[in-house]
């Protein structure tokens, strides 16, 4: 992995065995224990370990959910309820695989807000970051195929409404777009053929994002965490080890973390009926997006680029300075485009009509301008702010020397 | 915007939602409701088990007709967390009504008396038959009848967020018996230049106003000893059978809904103690570090 070296010392005969056959544990020992992390991280930087929480708990209950699930269009329905009405402690399993989904998607949307801001995106981090955009994709699309299982209302229009979207190629193409669509439907209507090849797919996507994760943490651990300054690892001072350290800081991260997520599964739970078919509040900003375009095709077009433009911003960004911190200009920018998603997320659950498209459109504008013209234009033209120039100075002051005794940093 | 759409929208998917509602709500048209006050809401809501009972009462007289409750098998009524009748009383009721089983050693199927373990039986054979019997109307099943409805948003665009955020921290839940409550007693006399269509029924909760289910509730439809009150001495009035009825059918929503608060009070206890020595043992490690 990194260049760093594990301070691993086999104990036991055993380790000394294992250590010669297969160095699980000194790799594990170099990459989780003494890893250095930089000593100025904030919390925004427990949201990685919170994902992998996340993806563990959606794997677990969703295991336990498919031994109740039946994917049949006549019967999942009844079998959801059964889960929540007769299952020991279904209504549980099923309340935070649900209530998780959205978790993980809060959780990733302020990890990819935390990358924006920090510059976590460029050099040299890029491959990380598509990685990162990678796992987003395969969790809207696993997020979606989950969402269709309940086989109800809403699912049913969800799985009409997002699989025709590709009904829009028949105007390149003719016959295109329709035979594709048959292809998704796996017949002429959507019924339990679709049902079942959703459930398959949603069964397996899951395990393709832990792959995808695992290439993630291995690209991350190759160059090192980002920080707030987004300075370099330069001297032993800047960083401390990732046991305890870190680690402390993410499991009380996710501690809170955690009582958010009870708090949602326990009590704040509405489950009533939207009053129109809207899809579920992680897709709205893209939704927002789509019907923004008053041309159908026009609009898939655009939704779609709204994230995989993401692919492209390590190269759209002329800064050299990674973190918005020092850059006064970009900051606000920035700022704003943040705010621009939450209104784009807000106008998506509103019906396409008179000003709320008006609005949509406008915010759309701004979505794209942020990628393709502000990047790079105020990535030349601005002056960035005075850095300081080491991580460790950032956070110790002065001299960048650790206060106290107690504080030499030299015995980790 | 909020974070429990999943949740709303995978539950709430549940019933035939007649079209006709389901537009006007997307036209905006769904009046203001007031919110009522519930045992069950909140924090430390809990069902009140009379309230059910009697709840219960109003749904067998006055709703069973045209509503089935499917998704209750007659031993959900002796369960904990519901009504809790008593078990006799239930295998009583549940004997009066006849289900088909079979097929038997001939081959045959056959009727017998219902039993705990077995479903209240609807009132329909099909939809088929309850359209033609309501004059195209489908009276829905009210098994999930509480969580597929809510209050809709009226006040301005750019406190909206704020709301739904108030409502996420205060765990507000009860949308759908707050509509079912207004819907329940909403029948007023229409206004003078309100246009009906025939057979149709002024709601003024209702959107679009008109429905085609005439008053379920009138007042006298439960009678103790020849006066209008429950066995329990409570007066039955359309509003407090309203009240009752929406309650039952919040449970029937939800049977879960006591165990789910009892073990989230004891969860975010242990959450949040937990939370408070997670922060104290960071800062000791990391006491060394600034």
């Amino acid at each position: 992995m990194s260049q760093h070296e594990s301070t691993y010392k086999p104990g036991s005969r055993l380790e000394h065995w294992m250590d010669e056959r297969l160095p699980l544990m000194r790799m594990m020992h170099g990459q989780f224990v003494d890893f250095p992390t930089p000593r100025n991280l904030n919390y925004l930087w427990t949201f990685g370990g919170i994902l992998t929480f996340c993806l563990v708990v959606q794997i677990v209950t969703g295991i336990v959910l498919a031994m109740h699930y039946i994917p049949h269009a006549e019967m999942a329905f009844d079998s959801v309820e059964k889960i929540r009405r007769d299952v020991n402690y279904g209504w549980l399993i099923r309340n935070v695989h649900a209530v998780g989904a959205s978790m993980f998607f809060f959780a990733v949307y302020i990890h990819m807000a935390r990358g924006l801001y920090y510059g976590s995106y460029k050099a040299p981090r890029e491959v990380l970051w598509i990685l990162g955009v990678l796992l987003f994709l395969l969790m809207m699309a696993t997020g979606f195929l989950g969402y269709t299982l309940p086989w109800g209302q809403m699912s049913f229009w969800g799985v009409t409404v997002i699989t025709n979207l590709f009904s829009s190629l028949d105007s390149i193409i003719p016959g295109l777009g329709t035979k594709i669509v048959q292809w998704l439907w796996g017949g002429y209507s959507v019924s339990t053929v679709t049902l079942n090849r959703f459930f398959s797919l949603h069964y397996l996507l899951p395990f393709v994002i832990v792959g995808v994760v695992a290439l993630h943490i291995w690209a991350l651990h190759v160059v090192g965490q980002n920080n707030p300054t987004g300075l370099d690892i330069k001297t032993a001072n800047d960083s401390v080890p990732m046991a305890p350290h870190a680690v402390a800081k993410d499991i009380f991260g996710l501690g809170v973390f955690v009582i958010l997520f009870a708090w949602f599964v326990f009590f704040a739970n509405p489950l009533v009926t939207p009053p129109h078919i809207v899809p579920e509040w992680y897709f709205l900003p893209f939704y927002a997006i789509l019907r923004a375009i008053p041309s159908k095709l026009g609009g898939v077009i655009a939704m779609f680029s709204a994230i995989l433009i993401l692919v492209f911003i390590p190269w759209l960004d002329t800064s050299r300075v990674r973190s918005a911190r020092y850059r006064p200009i970009f900051k606000w920018c920035l700022w704003f485009f943040f705010f621009s998603v939450l209104a784009l997320g807000y106008l998506g659950g509103k019906p396409a009509e008179g000003v709320y498209v008006a609005w949509a459109q406008f915010f759309t504008v701004y979505y794209f301008a942020f990628f393709l013209l502000i990047m790079p234009i105020v990535g030349v033209m601005e002056t960035p702010s005075a850095m300081p120039r080491s991580i460790a100075e950032s956070v110790l002051g002065g001299s960048g020397r650790p206060t106290g005794a107690a504080a030499a940093p030299a015995k980790h | 915007m909020t974070l429990t759409t999943g949740m709303k929208t995978l539950a709430a998917t549940a019933l035939t939602i007649v079209a006709l509602p389901l537009m006007a709500h997307a036209a905006g048209e769904g009046p203001q409701i007031e919110r009522q006050k519930w045992s069950f809401a909140g924090f430390f809501g809990r069902f009140d088990q009379n309230q059910l009972q009697r709840g219960f009462q109003v749904y067998k007289e006055s709703c069973a007709q045209c509503h089935g409750l499917s998704r209750i098998d007659f031993r959900n009524l002796v369960q904990p967390g519901g009504p809790v009748f008593n078990e006799d009383a239930v295998k009583g009721l549940a004997a009066t009504y006849e289900v088909q089983d079979g097929p038997n050693d001939d081959g045959k199927m056959f009727k017998r008396p219902a039993r705990l373990s077995d479903k209240i039986p609807p009132p329909y054979a099909n939809e088929k038959e309850a359209r033609s019997i309501h004059n195209g109307a489908y009276p829905p099943d009210l098994s999930l009848i509480a969580r597929a409805r809510g209050l809709e948003y009226h006040g301005s665009v750019f406190a909206h967020p704020f709301h739904l955020l108030k409502d996420m921290v205060a765990g507000y839940q009860e949308g759908g018996a707050d509509y079912l409550y207004a819907l329940l007693t909403g029948y007023v006399e229409k206004p003078a230049d309100f246009k009906m269509v025939d057979g149709m029924n002024y709601n003024r909760a209702f959107p679009g106003h008109q429905i085609s289910m005439p008053p379920p509730l009138l007042d006298g439809a439960i009678k103790t000893d020849g006066k209008p009150t429950y066995q329990d001495g409570t007066p039955a009035t359309v509003e407090q059978m309203a009240r009752d009825v929406v309650a039952f059918l919040s449970w029937a929503g939800d049977p879960k809904h006591d165990e789910r608060k009892r073990m989230g009070l004891l969860v975010m206890l242990y959450l949040l103690i937990t939370a408070v020595l997670l922060y104290f043992a960071k800062k000791r490690i990391w006491k060394s570090a600034h």
